[in-house]
C-alpha cells in the first residue's frame, strides 16, 4: 500500500490545500505551490494521530446533505429566533434520548455537530458506547416525530456516506 | 441607480440582518429562563448573524476592485466546526454540574 504510504488522506490534504488558498487569498503560483506542499506533508506528518481516516462514498449525497443542511441551519436560525422572541413560558423544553444506528465515529460526530447546528437542539452527551445520543431541544411537541425527522434527513444520507468503520470500537 | 449602489444596499441589508441576528441570539441569552435553553441561543442565531456579516464583507471587498476576496468563508467554516463542540462542552460540564432545569422539561438526564 504506497499509496496510503505517501498520500494518506487525500480528502484531508484536499481540505487544507482549500483552507490555504483561503488564508492566502490570492492565486498565485508561488501559493499554490506552498498549498501543495502543506497539504501532501501535513498529513503525512500527522498521519500518526488519524489511524483510521474517515472514507466517504457517493460524494453526490454528501454534497446533497450539506447543501440540506446549510439550508436547514437558514430556516432553524430563523425558527429559534421565533422562539426566544415569543413568550419564554409557552417553550416545550425537553431531554431526548436519540438512537444512533451509524458505527463510524466520525460519522457519529458529523451528526452530533449537525444536530447542535439545526433545528432548536443541542447535543449534550453521548453514551460511553456511542450508541445514544441525549438532545436537549428547545421547543417540542412530540419526541418521536424530532426522532424520525433526524433519523430521515441527516442519518439515512450520513449512513450511505460513511457505511461502516474499518476498526470496531 | 448603478451596479455598484445596489451592492452597497445589498451589502448594508445584509450587515443589518446579521446585527439583528446576533442581537437576538444575545436576547436569548439573556431571557430564557434555564442553562439549557439558553445554550441554544449563541449556538444558532449567532451562527447565521456572523454568517450574514461574513457574506457580507465578502461581497463588499470582492467589489472594490481587488479581485475575489473570499477568506472570510474560512471563519464560516471554523465557526460550523467550533459551535457544536462547545456548545457540547458546556452541556457536558452543565449535566456535571447538575444545574436546575426548567420545571416544564421533559425526558431525564443522565447520571455523570
Amino acid at each position: 500500500m504506497t499509496r496510503r504510504r505517501f498520500f494518506p488522506h487525500p480528502w484531508l490534504s484536499l481540505f487544507l490545500f482549500g483552507i490555504w488558498q483561503l488564508l492566502m487569498n490570492d492565486l498565485s503560483a508561488a501559493t499554490l505551490a506552498a498549498g501543495a506542499l502543506l497539504a501532501w506533508g501535513i498529513p503525512l506528518l500527522t498521519r500518526r494521530f488519524w489511524p483510521d481516516p474517515p472514507r466517504p462514498r457517493k460524494p453526490l449525497v454528501a454534497l446533497r446533505l450539506t447543501l440540506c443542511v446549510l439550508g436547514d441551519i437558514v430556516a432553524a436560525n430563523l425558527q429559534v429566533a421565533r422562539l426566544i422572541l415569543g413568550p419564554a413560558r409557552k417553550l416545550r423544553p425537553a431531554f431526548v434520548e436519540y438512537p444512533v444506528a451509524l458505527s463510524d465515529p466520525f460519522a457519529v460526530g458529523a451528526l452530533a455537530s449537525i444536530i447542535s447546528l439545526t433545528p432548536g437542539t443541542v447535543t449534550a452527551d453521548v453514551s460511553p458506547d456511542r450508541k445514544t445520543l441525549l438532545i436537549h431541544a428547545l421547543d417540542v411537541a412530540n419526541e418521536q416525530e424530532l426522532i424520525d425527522t433526524i433519523k430521515n434527513r441527516y442519518e439515512k444520507p450520513l449512513q450511505e456516506v460513511f457505511p461502516c468503520s474499518q476498526t470496531p470500537f | 441607480m448603478n451596479f455598484a449602489f445596489w451592492i452597497e444596499a445589498l451589502v448594508a441589508a445584509l450587515i443589518l440582518a446579521g446585527s439583528v441576528f446576533a442581537l437576538i441570539g444575545s436576547i436569548g441569552l439573556w431571557k430564557l429562563p434555564d442553562f439549557f435553553m439558553r445554550l441554544h441561543g449563541p449556538t444558532k442565531a449567532t451562527t447565521l448573524g456572523v454568517g450574514a456579516l461574513v457574506i457580507g464583507s465578502l461581497l463588499y471587498f470582492s467589489t472594490r476592485g481587488a479581485g475575489l476576496s473570499l477568506h472570510e468563508l474560512l471563519i464560516t467554516i471554523f465557526l460550523f466546526l467550533t459551535a457544536p463542540v462547545s456548545a457540547n462542552l458546556l452541556a457536558k460540564a452543565a449535566l456535571h454540574q447538575e444545574l436546575k432545569r426548567s420545571k416544564k422539561t421533559k425526558g431525564k438526564v443522565w447520571p455523570q
